[in-house]
């Protein structure tokens, strides 16, 4: 192909790309290393409130931010360094609580809680998801012709569901005495409360993500399932391969590049888990480092917002992100260059 | 989190309707309106539509999506419905206008107490005031023989009382869910503990023998209470009463005439209130005042902002209050309080009173750093003064951000 050609196919998308990809990162970038403030004065102020018997009037001294001609507040903006991430990070605080080998210290950081959690929740459900995800593949390539359209298109329905209403529905059926809880209530004959406590919110929150995400692995591979070579299959079965075998040495080879796809999605996708905190209402015991980013951007009443810190805790999510990957991008490196597809 | 708000959050908006004989005058200029989406609201918003040309949004989100649509220019929203805590941002601003050449031409029915004074100039109306203070069965408490509890000790003597007796799943309720309700049910403790959220050179002073009394005494509420505290809003709190499963709870007086709707409700007629109990002898009422009312914005014209006061004059008039006498205490003309509204008015004329929440940008980041640094303390992973060094070290990063701290 020409290389105008080229060009003229490939610019569009790489157009987007800088526009919607680079550009949003590069900001994001120079935020967390700056600071917006507005220019605030102290102005005294006589406030008038309502009460039954008449007003209360109080005079107090409060901080009103300037605003020039046009109406808008005047901020400046500062280079901060490091600061966005020291405030995030608490470097200090954290290395003085694993010196001391504190756990529940360091668990005090809120950046580290996430860590932990998001970690934990990335790295266990990431076996259930390929291990489920496959099983059903397996199931469903086994059953009957007839059955199988059904079968597909029941196990794809929670892959549909929103996430945020996903997770709201779990939340729903076992808050409380949701119609679950009062089930096991009635079945373990004892009282339960599932959302008192940090593991059983984590338990639920791990078992709705396998739940929802594991239909796509299984669609990815059944797909995968149907370029299994059948010659290879005939003669281990002539060579005596058992059904265990026949998987072991012939399938999940064979789904080895699909597999390592799936983690890829998966490990970028669990490591921005956020819909099953806010679902679960789960940020007294458990948040995730989404959602600290989240947190962070949420103004309070009276219209703060943490930018900075924001933007450091999201580069810091993405930087836990490509760490994670290296890993498996290597092998797919590895494989494309000893040129095995 | 029931459907409720979820279906309101779903940005509810009462479509204009062709101008109905029940407003004053056939209103003209197209208006739009946003504010919260709690009951009250609903009637006041509901009332404005009659008026014609008018569109109201009632959001969960609302304290989000305000400060930004009222600093667009022309503002996306002509009306604002605000409490004592979401007028901060609109006030730092100025995107919300004077009203006091309104309030002379069209306001003749207001009350004075209504109108809110910022410096002498009038910046909002005040439709209702809000509080929380002690709802109970008054049953249960009858049964048992007990005496309406007045203190916080008191009212832990009488969960006692009812946890022995077993007539409920839990004596307590309350509205503890992790974020800004955690942190609004400390701050109505600490009130009530005589103590100061800052000293007098901005810094913060939480973790003080107030705080540390106050963390206790929640702590001890929480043994009488669903383990599932940390989840509980006012929502739910309010289905825990209706569905008969609480004793007593310190609940937002807005929340009261659910009790006895039938529809919700299996305990019509047995709730009743009475004031926020103190925290200790001869101190305020734990629990702090709140007003919401009405705001213009600044970025309009001034035909249009004519025309938004005069429909909201229709939606806070008389008649609208007859109709919805038991949604809010309502500050407005021919409100005749009914038997769920006594608990807020003896909590409102209490000797001391109980201050009105702070409307200050530094109360916005005390009660971030509140909500996000106490859970650990009700979680069991650190002590009541661990947890208040805490958030007086959120408080001072975020205030120094913010460039209210030095």
């Amino acid at each position: 192909m020409k290389f105008k050609t080229f060009a003229a196919f490939v610019a569009p998308s790489l157009v987007m790309m800088l526009l919607f990809i680079a550009a949003p990162l590069v900001s994001v970038f120079i935020g967390s290393f700056q600071l917006h403030q507005p220019v605030l004065q102290e102005v005294e102020e006589e406030t008038c409130t309502p009460g039954f018997t008449g007003q209360t009037c109080t005079t107090t001294i409060v901080t009103r931010p300037l605003i020039d001609e046009s109406g808008n507040m005047i901020t400046t903006t500062d280079w901060v360094g490091w600061t966005n991430y020291t405030r995030v990070l608490n470097p200090e605080a954290a290395w003085a609580a694993v010196s001391s080998l504190d756990w529940s210290a360091l668990m005090q950081i809120d950046f580290w809680a996430a860590l932990r959690f998001t970690l934990m929740f990335t790295l266990v459900t990431l076996p259930l998801v390929i291990g489920v995800g496959l099983a059903i593949a397996l199931v469903v390539n086994n059953a009957a012709k007839t059955i199988r359209g059904p079968v597909i298109f029941i196990s794809l329905l929670p892959f549909i569901i929103t996430p945020v209403i996903g997770a709201l529905s779990i939340r729903w059926l076992f808050i409380g005495d949701g119609i679950l809880t009062a089930g096991l209530e009635a079945w373990l004959d004892r009282d339960l409360a599932l959302f008192a406590q940090a593991w059983t919110i984590e338990l639920m929150m791990m078992f709705y993500r396998v739940w929802h995400v594991a239909p796509f692995a299984f669609v990815i591979f059944y797909a995968g399932l149907q370029t299994v070579n059948q010659d290879t299959l005939e003669s281990a079965i002539i060579d005596g391969a058992n059904r265990f075998e026949r998987l072991r040495y012939v399938i999940v080879p064979h789904l080895a590049p699909l597999i390592v796809f799936i983690a890829l999605i998966h490990l970028m996708d669990a490591y921005r888990v956020f819909e099953e905190i806010v679902g679960f209402t789960s940020q007294a015991h458990v948040i995730s480092l989404q959602w600290l980013t989240y947190d962070f951007l949420q103004p309070d009443d009276s219209g703060n917002r943490a930018f900075g810190r924001a933007s450091a805790s999201s580069m810091l999510t993405m930087v836990g992100i490509v760490v994670l990957l290296i890993p498996l991008l290597r092998r797919t490196w590895r494989d494309h260059k000893g040129g095995s597809h | 989190m029931n459907l409720r708000p979820i279906l309101m959050a779903g940005a509810i908006s009462a479509v204009a309707l062709p101008a109905a004989a029940d407003c004053a005058f056939e209103n003209t200029v197209p208006l739009r309106s946003l504010s919260a989406a709690f009951e009250a609201w609903n009637a006041v918003t509901d009332a404005m539509t009659e008026c014609g040309n008018f569109e109201a949004e009632l959001s969960q989100e609302f304290r989000t999506l305000q400060p930004e649509a009222m600093a667009a220019n022309p503002a996306l929203y002509q009306l604002g419905g605000v409490s004592n805590g979401t007028v901060t941002p609109l006030l730092n601003a100025q995107t919300i206008r004077p009203l006091d050449d309104l309030v002379e031409q069209y306001g003749q029915q207001l009350r004075p107490n209504q109108l809110i004074r910022i410096n002498g100039q009038t910046m909002a109306i005040a439709m209702m005031v809000n509080t929380q203070h002690l709802m109970y069965r008054s049953d249960i408490l009858d049964d048992l023989g007990l005496d309406v509890p007045e203190t916080w000790d008191e009212v832990l003597a009488a969960a006692e009382v009812i946890e022995a007796a077993g007539v409920v799943d839990y004596p307590l309720g309350a509205t503890m869910a992790t974020g800004w309700n955690l942190a609004q049910d400390f701050n109505n403790m600490f009130l009530g503990y005589g103590g100061q959220f800052l000293n007098s050179d901005g810094t913060p002073a939480v973790n003080s023998e107030a705080g540390v009394n106050s963390l206790e005494t929640m702590m001890a509420l929480t043994e009488y209470m669903d383990p599932e505290y940390l989840v509980s809003d006012s929502t739910y709190v309010q289905q825990q009463f209706q569905q008969g499963r609480i004793a007593m709870a310190n609940l937002w007086g807005s929340r009261g005439a659910a009790m006895d709707d039938p529809a919700e409700s299996q305990v019509v007629g047995l709730v009743d209130a009475a004031a926020a109990p103190r925290a200790m002898e001869g101190g305020p009422p734990a629990t702090t005042l709140w007003w919401d009312g009405i705001v213009i914005a600044a970025n309009i014209t001034d035909e249009e902002a004519a025309a938004a006061f005069r429909v909201a004059m229709e939606g806070i008039d008389t008649e609208m209050v007859q109709a919805n006498n038991d949604a809010a205490v309502w500050l407005i003309e021919g409100y005749e309080p009914g038997r769920l509204a006594v608990g807020a008015i003896a909590t409102a004329t209490a000797d001391p009173a109980p201050t009105a929440y702070p409307s200050t940008s530094q109360m916005g980041l005390m009660h971030s750093a509140l909500g996000n640094a106490l859970p650990a303390y009700f979680t069991g992973d650190v002590s009541a003064e661990a947890a208040l060094a805490a958030v007086e070290a959120a408080y001072i990063t975020s205030a120094q951000e913010a460039g209210v701290l030095e």
